[in-house]
């Protein structure tokens, strides 16, 4: 017998339909600023390798209005990853304290409270 | 459309998921693992009614401070002595194996800080002895079980297929010829055997309990068959359900320290021979008496004017107030659940309105200890069935383990029976093809702008409702039976709107609407004939029981004619001579 | 038909007629508006009182047997616990649960996690070969308490209605199954984690879960599956780690 059933399209734009479908789609995006942010990191690294004129053009560079608005987004989207991520970690974690599990405040707290720490110890390393 | 193929043959075919048709399905399995074994029901598995049941299920442990036979004869008194007690002696005997073993397969019974299986009580308990999870009992013990037959590739299932009719020839039922509804063909399944676990009827009338699914679709076609239906007057109310959609709110509610009180805050269930308030519960006492007394307290304490008036009829309310939060929130989370849901009410601060509500079929499909329904190769269980270990009152959380323990019986007897039965006959076909005939001929009919599946089956609950409630007369029922009549008249006159095939809701509904209207039938008709007031059957006409008369079944059967006839089955006694049914005293 | 008075409700439910060859459309029906009627009972009066041809699947109307999911202005919810004055003054969009193949109306065919549900095993593993029943296995609140979150799914589909990830790909295991497998690995009676893991591990299982995060948001009965699956894929690469590191230990 032939198919009488009706199969729903995927939409292209179907992640607009919902604001968490939204959110997700550009926490997925956000891992290609990641990347970017990497290779930045990795051009530094490199042009401080090469000795003080290639670090003075790579920082010319950088400074270019194309490059810091790459850098603004990429910033903007990375705040975006990491606040998506600590809200679902909790859920991937059944931490149990005397038979208690964990609240869900308690694990996002927590990770807060390391972000500033490790960001704190580099601003020390860097700023020293 | 391919319509009137026979696409499979089996050993053993269950009609119905829940847990008596996957009881007996896994118990075949497991012991007869040659026979080829099938399970057809008109909804998934999980979906059954028994996914409902919220209280418990009872099972004597032995080597507690309980026996057995205090099992056994709070049935017995709690049946009204109607049940039969060879059954009732298997029941309670097999009960607790068969709960342990649903714990083996993984229902997460509720536990004590030890690690053993905790016990509440229950309504006309003399012992705690119901095991239960959380109130989700019977959710949990049907995933349990339904998820476990998933282990046994073999069991084929026929999930939403819808049975119109059995197969009879030669004196044996043969298979059925039932409807895919997925793509709405009209197909045959020859089986061997056949087991009835299709649930109850609750859906004759207009405030229940049940579930949409509870039509009587077994019991309807049992009497199609030729098999007889036993003890159909006995329905139960439950004496707590919640006003407008009929919700259960469950009795394990009252079972620990729930209090019912009237519209003055009274608890005036002592006011019935019920036995004395006290604080905390004190068993086969009060709110713990059964649920037919309950039921019929309620009656009287709203002629005398203490109950109070709400949108949806008559209430009193249920008190959990000073069982405290914890309490509730680890016992009794999904009364709580539902109360804020359904009500916008939270049991912790505010009072439960309720009134009874139609809950259980205690009659159904005629059958043996072993599940033989009186028919070669036709077996029942669960509510479908009629045993008897209910007589004229269940007690609550018995359902559960009987589906269980008949589930497993009549699984086995009608392998056993499957093993050794000739093969199909050829006549079937021709039956087949009648019956393609006559569901294609009731697809064709053009629905008139009149009438119709909706409004008909309204007209017959509300007729089975003034005929046949808490209270009955002669003229009560005979009137319904009149009116069930026309109504008869007009199903068989219901045309059909929707013309596709798949998933032809119109069409079950109007096949549906046939069966509750021969339940409606022979709920009526037993009831006349039975001249007496016996558990759930209180008639104001005959106010007292009559062990003389009527210490007896009643079997409706079909004459070839098609009326029904009623005729008398003794109930078996075996050490419990029938006597005062006592609580609280 | 579609008065909407202060005491009156338009449903716009979508329809599909399979023996058409036309997609779903949106027809709008006026139902009463009372404050305890729900979006099943709305269309329970559809189908009693203005067209008898609509088809949908419901049957314990208390939230307990997960027939009635249906996409109710865009969210999948029970339509038995989901009120029709949440929604006024409407109209309120009714449609078949999204991601799955629509059989009629307000059907859709689910026969895709039927088929999934066994693969995961769900059903009591044991090490050893218990053939006489003596005495329950013992369990105390706390392990209860371990699992039971889990044991809660009543099938109901919502949480492949609302995965984007089953929509794009219909072969991920997806959320109740594996939350599935999950109650049986934490249920201290069970011994068969490893075989359920086994299945888990493929790429249909737990890694084609991106964690939107939505499955548990629309669970009515709270079960959480995507943390089910986020606490499998710990369990997974775990595995994948001791398999790197001890060879020979791997696939014990």
């Amino acid at each position: 017998m032939s198919d009488t059933r009706y199969h729903p399209p995927v939409r292209l734009f179907w992640w607009t339909t919902k604001r968490s479908y939204f959110l997700f789609v550009m926490r997925e995006l956000s891992s290609l600023f990641v990347a970017w942010l990497v290779l930045f990191l990795i051009l530094l690294v490199r042009a401080v390798s090469r000795g003080e004129a290639a670090y003075e053009s790579f920082w010319d560079w950088a400074d270019t209005p194309w490059v810091v608005a790459i850098n603004l987004l990429a910033f903007a989207f990375l705040v975006l990853h990491t606040v998506t991520w600590f809200n679902l970690t909790p859920q991937a974690m059944d931490l149990r304290l005397r038979g208690r599990r964990l609240p869900a405040s308690a694990i996002i707290g927590a990770q807060y409270g390391g972000l500033l720490v490790v960001s704190a110890a580099i601003a020390w390393l860097v700023l020293r | 459309m391919a319509d009137g193929e026979v696409v499979a043959d089996h050993d053993v075919l269950m009609i119905g998921g829940g847990l008596a048709g996957l009881r007996a399905a896994v118990a075949i399995a497991e012991t007869s693992a040659h026979l080829d074994v099938a399970v057809m029901s008109k909804v998934y598995p999980m979906r059954s009614h028994s996914v409902s049941a919220e209280g418990g299920a009872a099972g004597a442990i032995a080597d507690d401070d309980d026996t057995l036979d205090e099992h056994a004869y709070d049935t017995v008194s709690g049946s009204d002595w109607l049940g039969d007690q060879d059954a009732i002696e298997a029941f309670v005997a097999e009960a607790p194996r068969e709960l342990l073993q649903l714990e083996h397969w993984g229902c997460p019974w509720s536990r004590q800080p030890d690690g053993r299986i905790a016990v509440r009580a229950f309504g006309g308990m003399k012992k705690m002895r119901t095991w239960f999870a959380a109130d989700k009992t019977g959710f949990h013990m049907l995933h349990a079980l339904f998820q476990t037959t998933l282990k046994y590739r073999e069991v084929t299932r026929y999930d939403e297929w819808f049975v119109t009719r059995l197969l009879v020839d030669d004196g044996r039922v043969q298979g059925v010829v039932a409807i895919e509804l997925m793509t709405g063909r009209i197909q045959a399944v020859t089986a061997k055997a056949v087991v009835l676990a299709t649930g109850g009827c609750g859906k004759v009338f207009p405030f229940t309990t049940n579930a949409n699914i509870n039509t009587g679709d077994g019991m309807a076609l049992a009497l199609r068959a030729g098999a007889p239906l036993k003890d159909m007057e006995f329905v139960q109310y439950h004496p707590t359900g919640l006003p407008f959609t009929g919700i259960l709110i469950t009795e394990a509610a009252r079972a620990e320290g729930g209090w019912l009180v009237n519209a003055d805050g009274y608890r005036y269930l002592q006011d019935y021979d019920l036995g004395t308030p006290s604080p905390t519960p004190v068993l086969r006492s009060m709110e713990l008496g059964p649920r037919d007394r309950l039921s019929q307290a309620f009656v009287h304490e709203a002629e005398k004017g203490r109950t109070t008036a709400s949108p949806y009829g008559e209430v009193v309310h249920l008190d959990l107030r000073h069982l405290g939060e914890k309490l509730i929130d680890s016992k009794l989370p999904f009364v709580r659940e539902l109360c804020l849901k359904y009500e916008r009410i939270d049991p912790v601060h505010e009072l439960i309105p309720v009134r009874p509500v139609i809950h259980y079929m205690m009659g159904g499909v005629h059958t043996d200890i072993d599940g033989a329904a009186g028919l070669d190769g036709l077996y029942a269980a669960g509510e479908t069935a009629c045993v008897s270990i209910n007589g004229a009152n269940r007690l609550g959380s018995n359902s559960l383990p009987e589906c269980l323990v008949f589930g497993a019986r009549s699984g086995r007897a009608a392998a056993e029976y499957a093993g050794s039965a000739p093969p199909t006959t050829a006549a079937v076909q021709a039956q087949v093809d009648d019956e393609v005939r006559r569901l294609r001929a009731l697809l064709d009919r053009p629905a008139g702008d009149d009438d119709g599946v909706a409004r008909i089956r309204e007209e017959l609950q509300s007729t089975m409702e003034e005929a046949a409630g808490i209270y009955r007369t002669g003229p009560s029922m005979e009137k319904g039976a009149d009116a069930v009549q026309a109504l008869r008249e007009r199903a068989d006159a219901v045309g059909i709107r929707d013309t596709s095939r798949p998933f032809n809701t119109e069409l079950v509904a109007a096949l549906e609407l046939a069966n509750l209207v021969d339940i409606g039938e022979c709920i009526l008709l037993s009831g006349l004939a039975r001249e007496e007031s016996r558990g759930a059957h209180q008639r104001t006409d005959f106010p007292a029981r009559d062990d003389e008369h009527f210490l007896a079944h009643h079997l409706v059967r079909r004459a070839d004619d098609g009326s029904p006839r009623i005729e008398q089955l003794p109930v078996t006694i075996t050490r419990w001579p029938p006597g005062e049914r006592v609580y609280g005293r | 038909m579609t008065d909407e008075s202060d005491d009156n409700i338009t449903m716009r439910v979508t329809r599909y007629r399979p023996d058409k060859n036309d997609p779903p459309v949106p027809v709008d029906y006026g139902v009463p508006l009372r404050k305890e009627w729900t979006v099943l009972d709305g269309l329970n009066h559809i189908k009693a009182e203005q067209d008898e041809s609509l088809a949908f699947r419901w049957s314990c109307r208390m939230g307990i047997c997960g027939s009635c999911g249906m996409n109710v202005d865009g969210e999948p919810r029970l339509t038995c616990a989901t009120f029709l004055s949440d929604y006024a003054p409407g109209p309120v969009r009714v449609e078949p649960l999204a991601n799955f193949p629509v059989v009629k109306d307000l059907v859709v065919d689910i026969n895709d996690f039927m088929e999934k549900l066994p693969r995961v095993k769900p059903w009591i593993i044991r090490d050893d070969d218990v053939t006489e029943i003596d005495g329950e296995y013992l369990q105390t609140p706390e392990e209860l308490d371990a699992y039971k979150q889990f044991s809660m799914c009543i099938n109901c589909m919502l949480c492949y209605a609302a995965c984007p990830v089953y929509g794009l790909d219909p072969d991920f295991m997806g959320p109740a199954a594996i939350a599935l497998a999950e109650r049986y690995d934490l249920d201290s009676r069970d011994h068969g984690a490893r075989e359920r893991l086994d299945v888990l591990i493929e790429h249909e299982g737990v890694w084609g879960c991106t964690f939107v995060g939505e499955c548990t948001r629309v669970c009515p009965k709270h079960v959480d599956p995507a943390g089910a699956i986020q606490r499998y894929k710990v369990k997974a690469a775990k595995e994948s780690v001791m398999a790197f590191l001890l060879p020979r230990a791997a696939g014990r």
